[in-house]
């Protein structure tokens, strides 16, 4: 190994961090002692940084997302140009969209949230207005011949049946925010991402580009697990078996056909 | 506030001097940047399409389709260039690697999902018809499932587009290049290539949705109109989770 290094040439490995680390000297493939000895330093904060993130984020665009879907489920002519904006928003690439923010607010976390939170938007909004348009019209009918007003019609029937749908919204949303979080590190040196950039400063040192990838990949993983757990807790009505596996929905949202709502509604 | 206020003019005004005095430059990498997402298209396509329709065709294994679309979707793109820059070090097979796996989850997914989709009777009546089954995939499935499979061609390429600038750390060039080397370009032009990448990603998804358009078949539009159908958008995964448990996102 060390052959190799010689022959490769010293700039190519300049520092890998471990001292009497045989295994990080050589830029092995991955060095479990390296990473487990440097998880107080770097892993382990950048992994919090990280979840702070992608909590203040999606919880905000959450926030914003919801208030809109019910504006737009109250009047659907705003649907279209919410839709627009957030589609428009969620076609900028990432590491673009955090440069063009730097002249607004720095290099700051403030950058990094305010970018994750455009672009949980579009997929947050979406969700929930599908899922709120999804309720059966019969239902609502059936709600209000018992006499309840539009106001309890939303509480107690349309956002109750909509929970799934905006489960799957929160899924897609929290999956994507950390995947994007790490692109994050480009403007402050946080999160899952800094390791890497540190990995390339240090000379692409191969443990620490693995273990941050890894911990993202994980972190996405085990965030879909807790909210679909979540959603077990908070609406137990709406978790079905194999629910997740099932790709029903796709087909009949193409297909669906436009129902007489408001006809009814001003009735 | 005034001054934050000119010294932002000052910083956009300055971004577009760079763009003045190195078009040159910016369409050069424009140019590899596309050719370089295009390419990744391509390939996510070719390894893609053949088994999605042939799984649909049959209408089995859709939990495996939904299970590779969902771990696609927990893949960060960054995550995905820092894993191969570990494998298969710096440069091109790396970045093309990476930006294909973006790229196959939503193509897998809807392409399964459309051929899947495809009404039962359509099928029977071509079957009764005595249309081989190469018959049935190519004339009657393909075409009906066109759109939405569209849908997902165009995710992938917002995702991979997306990517793309990212590539630039593992040596894959474009304009990423310009983004991730503020000490050669100053931030006139990290700025100047944030802005034209991210023109650049919205005049692709516009160009998308016209061919789109023009690929639906005249059959499927005319009943769209009769029925008040959309077109299928970008997949965002709307009852995704419900349906996908998220097939697609992020445009990183």
């Amino acid at each position: 190994m060390n052959l190799i290094v010689a022959a490769g040439g010293g700039p190519v490995i300049p520092n890998f961090g471990g001292s009497a680390d045989k295994c990080a000297q050589n830029n092995g493939l991955f060095c479990w002692h390296w990473f487990t000895s440097h998880w107080g330093s770097i892993f382990g904060p950048a992994l919090v940084q990280h979840i702070v993130l992608v909590l203040i984020a999606v919880s905000i665009g959450f926030v914003i997302a919801f208030a809109a879907a019910l504006l737009a489920y109250r009047m659907p002519r705003w649907e279209a140009p919410i839709v627009i904006v957030s589609s428009l928003l969620y076609t900028i690439p990432s590491l673009a969209l955090f440069q063009i923010l730097v002249p607004f607010t720095g290099l700051t976390r403030l950058t990094v949230e305010i970018a994750l939170v455009m672009y949980c938007l579009l997929l947050l909004f979406s969700n929930i207005v599908t899922g709120l348009r999804e309720v059966p019209e019969e239902v609502r009918d059936a709600a209000r011949g018992m006499g309840l007003t539009p106001r309890q019609i939303l509480l107690r029937i349309d956002l109750p049946l909509a929970v799934p749908a905006i489960f799957a919204g929160l899924r897609v949303a929290t999956v994507t925010t950390i995947s994007l979080a790490t692109v994050g590190a480009f403007v402050t040196n946080q999160g899952l991402g800094a390791p890497i950039f540190d990995a390339i400063g240090r000379g692409n040192f191969k443990t620490e580009f693995l273990a941050a990838a890894a911990l993202a990949i994980l972190l996405a993983w085990v965030a879909d697990l807790l909210l679909v757990a979540l959603q077990g807790v908070v609406a137990p009505w709406a978790s079905r078996r194999r629910s997740s596996l099932v790709p029903r929905g796709v087909v009949r949202a193409i297909r669906r056909r436009p129902r007489p709502i408001s006809a009814v509604r001003e009735a | 506030m005034l001054a934050l206020g000119s010294s932002l003019g000052t910083q956009f005004l300055d971004s577009f001097k760079f763009m003045a005095n190195n078009t040159g430059h910016l369409l050069h990498d424009t140019l590899s940047t596309l050719a370089l997402s295009g390419a990744a298209l391509g390939v996510a396509l070719a390894v893609t399409l053949p088994p999605a329709v042939w799984l649909g065709h049959v209408h089995r294994g859709s939990g495996f389709a939904i299970r590779i679309a969902n771990l696609g979707r927990a893949l960060p793109e960054l995550g995905l260039i820092a894993i191969f820059l570990a494998l298969l070090g710096l440069g091109f097979l790396n970045v093309m690697v990476a930006l294909v796996i973006v790229g196959i989850p939503p193509i897998l997914a809807n392409t399964f999902t459309a051929v899947d989709g495809v009404d039962p009777e359509a099928v029977d009546a071509a079957r009764g018809m005595g249309m081989t089954e190469r018959g049935i995939v190519f004339k009657v499935e393909l075409p009906l499932a066109l759109p939405l499979m569209f849908a997902g061609i165009r995710t992938a390429s917002l995702f991979i587009i997306g990517a793309s600038p990212l590539a630039a750390i593992a040596g894959g060039g474009g304009l990423g290049e310009i983004i991730v080397n503020q000490a050669s370009y100053g931030f006139d032009g990290v700025l100047a290539a944030a802005l034209w990448i991210a023109a650049l990603a919205l005049l692709v998804q516009g160009l998308l949705a016209l061919l789109q358009k023009a690929l639906t078949p005249k059959g499927l539009k005319v009943r769209a109109r009769a029925t008040g159908e959309r077109a299928p958008r970008i997949d965002v995964g709307v009852a995704d989770a419900e349906r996908i448990a998220g097939i697609e996102a992020p445009a990183a």
